[in-house]
C-alpha cells in the first residue's frame, strides 16, 4: 500500500464533503441570485420597454376600406355600383412548390387564360409575397366549386369575395362615369402630396376618369381601421376597437341615361358628340362620346390585348370628344358673329346686301366665296343665319375687327374651358393678333378675320364649349355653369345636397338683338332655311344652326385602307340647336365627325334627342340609324341646303 | 392499529414528506401553466398527468430500493446504457435531425435518459470502492467514464443533454475530492487560452458564438427564441398579467412554450412575483437534497445525492438562464415543469433514490 496515501478517514471524509457540498449550496444561491435580479432587470427596470414590445408584437391596425359611393342618373338608374364577385387567389408565400406549377394545375381545373397569367405576374411584382394576388377574377358558380372541392391540392390558393366595381349599363355614358383603376406610382405621388395617402391605406382602386375621378373624394369615403390582435403568423385572433369606415357620397347626375341612350344609338356607327344642355340650369343632360368603350375592362388592370386595340384603333374611342375633341365650328359660329355684329350697333335691320357669292377686301383681288356659288341675292342679318350666307358674314367680321370680335364671343365661353365638373378639359382657341404673335410670331393678316367671320381659321371648339354657347344664347346671355352632377347623396344618413347653380357670366345684351338672332335661328328649320327638311314635321319650334368643318389633315404615317382614308377626309357635320324656342328646356351641339352635311347627318341626331326630351317620344325600332358613312370623294363645298 | 393504516404506513415509508410535498406544489404548479401554455388543451393536459402518474410509480418504487442495490446495479447499468448508445450512433432512428431514439422490440427508448442516473451512479460506485482518499488517477479514470456517453449523445447531437450528464459526473468528482488547485488551474487556463483559441477561428464560427450570447444579432433566426421570450417575461412586470392572459405566449410569439420555454409562460403571466416564488421553491427542493446528501450514511450514497442535487439545480439554473437571456439557447427542458414524460421520469426516479438513500439511512441507525 502507497504509505502516502491516507487510509479512509470517515471523520474527514465527512467533513471534506460537506466542504464542498456548502461550496455548491453557495453556487446555487449565487447562481439563483444572478437569475433574481435578471428577472429584476428585465420585469421591473425595463418593463415599459418589453410592455411596449409587447403591444407592438400583437396589435395591429387593419384598415376598413369604406364602400365606394354609387354613381345614378336622374332617375335613380345605377350607372356605378359594387359587387360581390368572387375572385381566385394564390399568396405566394403560402405555396409549397412553385407558384408557376400550382397555376398550371390550376388551369386544368378552370380557364386561367394568358391575360390572367400576365395580370398576375405584374401584380405579383407590385406586392408583397405574402399579399395574396388574383389569378382569376369573375369566377362562376361552377369554377368556384371546382375549387372549393380541390382545395386541399392547392395550399396557398383561396377563393374570396370582393367588392368590385361595376358599371352595369355598360359602355353607356362611359366617358361622362369614366372608371377606376388600380392605384399606380403616380396616383400614390399625387395622394402624398394631397395629404389623403392614409385614407387609401387598403384601397387598391381610384378613379382614373370621367366622374369617377373628379369625384373621388366625395365616391371614397373614409377609410375605418380596426385594432386587432394578431399572432405570430399574421392572422388576426380578435377585435380590440374599431372606427368603422364612413362610406362614400353617391352621385346623382343630372344625366337621364334614356336620353342619353336615345342620343347614342343615334350616332348608329358614326364617330362625334353630342351634349345638351338645360339652358336655365346648366345641368347636362346627355353626354356623348362615339365610339365608347366598356369601362368595365379597366377596373383590374385591362389587358395588354384589349388596351392595345382601344388604343390604336382609328376611331380613336378612349378619346373624350366633348370635352378633349377641337374642331372648327364652321357655321355654327355665325350667330355668335351675327350677335357680336348687333351689339356693336351694326347690321341692325334694315340693313342688308345684295350678295354677288363672293367677298373682296378693299384694295386685294382675293376673292373669298361664299358656299352657293352666284350668291344668295338680297340678304339681311336674319336671313344670313338662315341661308348661313358666308359674304354677309365676311364682311361683319372686317368691320367688327378679330379683337372686338373675340372679346365678345369669349363671354359666350369660347376659347376657354366651361368648366364642367370632369378633369381635362381643352379650352379650345380664339385667333387674336395678340395670340398669333405669341404662337407664330406672325403679324395677323386682315384675310384672317375674313374667315373667322363664318367658323374658319384658327378658330377651334370643343363640342362642350359649343353646347354651352347654344345654351348661353337660349338664356338670353345667362350663363350658367355645366355640371353633370346635379346632388350628392350622403351615403349614411341619405341626405341629398343640391349641387349649388353657379352663375358664371351675366352678359348684358339688347334683348331685340338677342331677338333677332334668335328669330334667325328658328328659320334654319322652317322653309328656305339651311336644315329644312329637319324641322318640316316637328310639334315644336326650335332655333338652330347647322355647320360644316373641313378635315384639317391626316398625319402621313397613319397607316389605313383607301375607302377608310376617303372617309375619313370628309367633313365634319355640326348643328346646334335649341327648343323650344319660345322656352328653351334643352339645347344641344353635335358634331357628326366626317357627317358631311350639319343639316342631314347631325341634325336629325339632335331631333331625336329633344323628341325624347320634350313629347317623350321614342325613335321608331324599325328607323335606320343616320345613314351610315359612305366613302365618296371629299366635298369642297362649305353647304348642302335645300333652297327654295 | 388497523389494518388499512398499517399498509399506508408501509406505502409511504419510504417517501420524504418534505421533498414530496415541495414536489407535488410543483407539478400542481405546472399543471396550471401548461394548461395556459398549450392554448388551454384538457389533452395536453391529460396527458402529462399520465407522464405524472407513471413517474411517481418509479419514483416510489426506486425510493424503496434500498442504495446498497443501486451500487450493485450501478456498473451493469451504466455499461448497458454505453452499448445502447453506441447502437443508437449505429442503428438509431432519426427525427428532427438527430438519432436519440432506439427501438428494442416494441418500445422505443432513449439511452441517453437512462445514463442520467447511471452515471453519477457509476462515479459515486467506483470512488465508493476506494480504500483510500482519491487521488489524481482515480479522477482520471473517472473523467474517461464520463467521456465515453458524453461523447457518444454528443454525437447524435443532443448538447443540452450532454452538457447535463457531463454536469452530474462532474459533481461527483467535484464531491469526491477533486483537487481545488486543479480547479483553479483549469479555470485559470481556460481563461488565458480562450483569447488565443477565439482568434484561431473562422469568421462564420465566432458569429455563430457570437449570435449565441446576442441575439439581437440574428432577431429572425437563432435569436427569435430568445428575443420574443425576453420580451414575454419583461412585460410580465411586477404581478404579471394573469392566468391564461399572457399574450406573447396566448398569440403564438413563443416558440416552444409548453416544453423549453415553459419559464416565459409562466413569468409573464405571473411576473416577477411569480419568478420568485417559483425560484424558492427549487430553493426547498435543492435545499432538501443538499441536506439528504450531508447526512447520507455512506461514500456512495452521499455523491450520488449531491450528484442529482447538484445537477438538478444545474438544469434549474441552465433553462431559466437561457429562457431569460443570460446563457445561450441549448435544449435543455425546466424540470419538473416543462410537458413531456421521459425527463420528467427521470427527474423523479433520481428524487425516489434521494428518499431512499435518506429513509434507508434512518432505519439501519434507529
Amino acid at each position: 500500500m502507497n504509505p502516502r496515501s491516507e487510509l479512509k478517514n470517515y471523520k474527514k471524509e465527512q467533513y471534506d464533503f460537506r466542504i464542498r457540498l456548502a461550496t455548491g449550496a453557495a453556487l446555487v444561491l449565487v447562481c439563483f441570485g444572478i437569475l433574481a435580479s435578471r428577472f429584476v432587470f428585465l420585469q421591473f427596470s425595463k418593463y415599459d420597454y418589453f410592455q411596449t414590445m409587447a403591444e407592438n408584437n400583437r396589435i395591429s391596425l387593419v384598415p376598413i376600406v369604406p364602400n365606394r359611393g354609387l354613381i345614378m342618373d336622374r332617375n335613380g338608374v345605377v350607372l356605378a355600383q359594387n359587387s360581390f364577385v368572387y375572385t381566385l387567389e394564390i399568396t405566394p408565400a403560402k405555396v409549397e412548390h412553385n407558384v408557376e406549377e400550382t397555376i398550371d394545375e390550376l388551369a386544368k381545373l378552370i380557364e386561367v387564360s394568358n391575360i390572367d397569367r400576365k395580370r398576375f405576374k405584374k401584380l405579383r411584382s407590385q406586392t408583397h409575397s405574402f399579399e395574396s394576388v388574383p389569378i382569376r377574377i369573375h369566377l362562376n358558380e361552377e369554377e368556384a366549386a371546382k375549387i372549393a372541392v380541390n382545395r386541399y391540392r392547392f395550399p396557398g390558393v383561396e377563393i374570396h369575395s370582393r367588392l368590385f366595381r361595376q358599371y352595369p349599363q355598360g359602355e353607356l355614358g362611359s366617358h361622362l362615369v369614366g372608371y377606376i383603376g388600380r392605384i399606380n406610382d403616380r396616383d400614390l405621388e399625387q395622394l402624398k402630396e394631397s395629404g389623403d395617402l392614409s385614407n387609401y391605406k387598403g384601397s387598391d382602386h381610384i378613379g382614373k376618369s370621367g366622374l369617377e375621378q373628379y369625384y373621388e373624394s366625395q365616391l371614397h369615403g373614409i377609410t375605418g381601421f380596426q385594432q386587432v390582435e394578431i399572432d405570430a403568423g399574421g392572422h388576426a385572433v380578435r377585435v380590440l376597437s374599431s372606427t368603422p369606415p364612413t362610406p362614400g357620397n353617391n352621385l346623382i347626375l343630372s344625366i337621364d341615361s334614356k336620353l342619353q341612350h336615345i342620343a347614342e344609338e343615334a350616332f348608329g356607327n358614326y364617330r362625334g358628340a353630342l351634349v345638351a344642355i338645360e339652358p336655365s340650369t346648366g345641368e347636362v343632360l346627355a353626354y356623348v362620346s362615339k365610339p365608347n368603350f366598356d369601362p368595365n375592362l379597366f377596373v383590374d388592370g385591362i389587358d395588354s390585348e384589349s388596351w392595345k386595340e382601344l388604343n390604336e384603333s382609328l376611331d380613336k374611342p378612349l378619346i373624350n370628344r366633348p370635352l378633349r375633341g377641337i374642331y372648327p365650328p364652321g357655321s355654327t359660329f355665325k350667330p355668335f358673329v351675327a350677335l357680336a355684329g348687333l351689339e356693336a350697333g351694326k347690321r341692325a335691320p334694315p340693313f342688308s346686301i345684295s350678295d354677288p357669292g363672293y367677298f373682296t377686301l378693299p384694295g386685294n383681288t382675293h376673292r373669298y366665296r361664299d358656299w352657293k356659288a352666284g350668291g344668295h341675292g338680297m340678304v339681311d342679318i336674319r336671313r344670313a343665319i338662315a341661308v348661313s350666307c358666308d359674304t354677309f358674314f365676311y364682311g361683319l367680321a372686317v368691320e367688327l375687327g378679330i379683337e372686338k370680335l373675340a372679346a365678345f364671343v369669349r363671354h359666350f365661353g369660347f376659347g376657354k374651358p366651361s368648366g364642367i365638373d370632369l378633369k381635362g378639359e381643352m379650352g379650345g382657341l380664339l385667333p387674336t393678333p395678340e395670340w398669333k404673335g405669341r404662337r407664330f410670331k406672325q403679324k395677323w393678316y386682315p384675310g384672317e378675320t375674313v374667315i373667322v367671320g363664318i367658323g374658319q381659321g384658327y378658330t377651334l371648339v370643343t363640342p362642350m364649349q359649343l353646347a354651352q354657347a347654344t345654351a348661353i344664347l337660349a338664356n338670353n346671355g345667362k350663363a350658367m355653369r355645366p355640371h353633370l352632377v346635379s346632388s350628392i347623396q350622403e351615403n349614411k344618413g341619405g341626405r341629398i345636397h343640391a349641387v349649388p347653380l353657379v352663375v358664371a357670366d351675366q352678359i348684358a345684351l339688347n334683348p331685340k338683338n338677342v331677338e333677332l338672332v334668335k328669330q334667325g335661328m328658328m328659320d334654319v328649320t322652317l322653309p328656305g332655311g339651311t336644315a329644312a327638311r329637319l324641322g318640316a314635321d316637328a310639334e315644336y319650334l326650335m332655333a338652330s344652326k347647322t355647320g360644316t368643318a373641313q378635315v384639317i389633315g391626316i398625319k402621313q404615317n397613319e397607316k389605313y385602307n383607301e375607302s377608310k382614308v376617303a372617309e375619313r377626309h370628309l367633313d365634319h357635320a355640326l348643328f346646334i340647336t335649341y327648343a323650344p324656342a319660345e322656352d328653351p328646356k334643352i339645347a344641344i351641339a353635335v358634331i357628326v365627325e366626317n357627317g358631311k352635311h350639319g343639316g342631314s347627318t347631325a341634325g336629325p341626331i339632335a331631333r331625336r334627342v329633344m323628341d325624347y326630351y320634350l313629347l317623350g317620344k321614342e325613335p321608331k325600332p324599325t328607323q335606320p340609324p343616320i345613314e351610315a358613312p359612305s366613302a365618296e370623294s371629299p366635298q369642297t363645298t362649305e353647304e348642302h341646303v335645300h333652297v327654295e | 392499529m388497523s389494518m388499512l393504516n398499517k399498509l399506508l404506513k408501509r406505502v409511504v415509508r419510504h417517501i420524504d414528506g418534505f421533498l414530496m410535498g415541495s414536489l407535488i406544489v410543483t407539478i400542481l404548479v405546472a399543471l396550471c401553466v401548461l394548461y395556459s401554455a398549450s392554448g388551454q388543451s384538457m389533452d395536453k393536459i391529460i396527458s402529462q398527468l399520465i407522464n405524472i402518474t407513471v413517474a411517481l410509480s418509479l419514483m416510489w418504487l426506486a425510493a424503496n430500493v434500498p442504495p446498497k442495490h443501486l451500487e450493485r446495479i450501478a456498473l451493469p447499468a451504466y455499461i448497458i446504457g454505453v452499448l445502447l448508445l453506441v447502437g443508437v450512433a449505429l442503428f438509431g432512428e432519426i427525427s428532427h435531425g438527430a438519432r436519440r431514439w432506439l427501438h428494442i422490440g416494441v418500445a422505443k427508448i432513449q439511452p441517453s435518459e437512462l445514463l442520467k442516473i447511471a452515471m453519477p451512479m457509476l462515479l459515486a460506485w467506483y470512488f465508493s470502492r476506494r480504500d483510500s482518499m482519491p487521488a489524481m488517477k482515480d479522477h482520471l479514470i473517472g473523467a474517461i467514464l464520463l467521456a465515453v456517453p458524453v461523447g457518444l449523445i454528443m454525437k447524435q447531437p443532443d448538447l443540452g443533454t450532454s452538457l447535463m450528464i457531463c454536469a452530474s459526473g462532474f459533481y461527483v468528482l467535484f464531491l469526491a475530492g477533486l483537487s481545488w488547485r486543479l480547479l483553479i488551474g483549469a479555470a485559470v487556463s481556460f481563461g488565458v487560452m480562450a483569447p488565443i483559441l477565439w482568434s484561431m477561428l473562422h469568421d462564420y464560427q465566432r458569429k455563430r458564438i457570437e449570435i449565441l450570447f446576442d441575439p439581437y444579432q440574428d432577431p429572425l433566426g437563432a435569436g427569435y427564441h430568445t428575443i420574443q421570450a425576453s420580451i414575454a417575461l419583461g412585460s410580465g412586470g411586477l404581478a404579471g398579467k394573469g392566468w391564461l392572459n399572457g399574450t406573447q405566449s396566448q398569440l403564438d410569439f413563443l416558440p416552444e412554450r409548453t416544453t423549453d420555454f415553459i419559464f416565459a409562460v409562466f413569468g409573464e403571466e405571473f411576473g416577477l412575483l411569480g419568478n420568485l416564488l417559483l425560484l424558492m421553491l427549487f430553493t426547498l427542493i435543492i435545499a432538501r437534497g443538499l441536506v439528504i446528501a450531508a447526512q447520507a450514511q455512506n461514500t456512495f450514497s452521499r455523491l450520488l445525492a449531491g450528484s442529482i442535487t447538484l445537477t438538478f439545480f444545474t438544469y434549474v439554473f441552465v433553462n431559466i438562464g437561457m429562457v431569460s437571456g443570460i446563457l445561450p439557447v441549448v435544449g435543455v427542458p425546466l424540470p419538473l415543469i416543462s410537458y413531456g414524460g421521459t425527463s420528467l421520469v427521470t427527474l423523479l426516479v433520481g428524487f425516489g433514490i434521494l428518499m431512499s438513500i435518506h429513509t434507508h439511512k434512518k432505519l439501519v441507525t434507529s
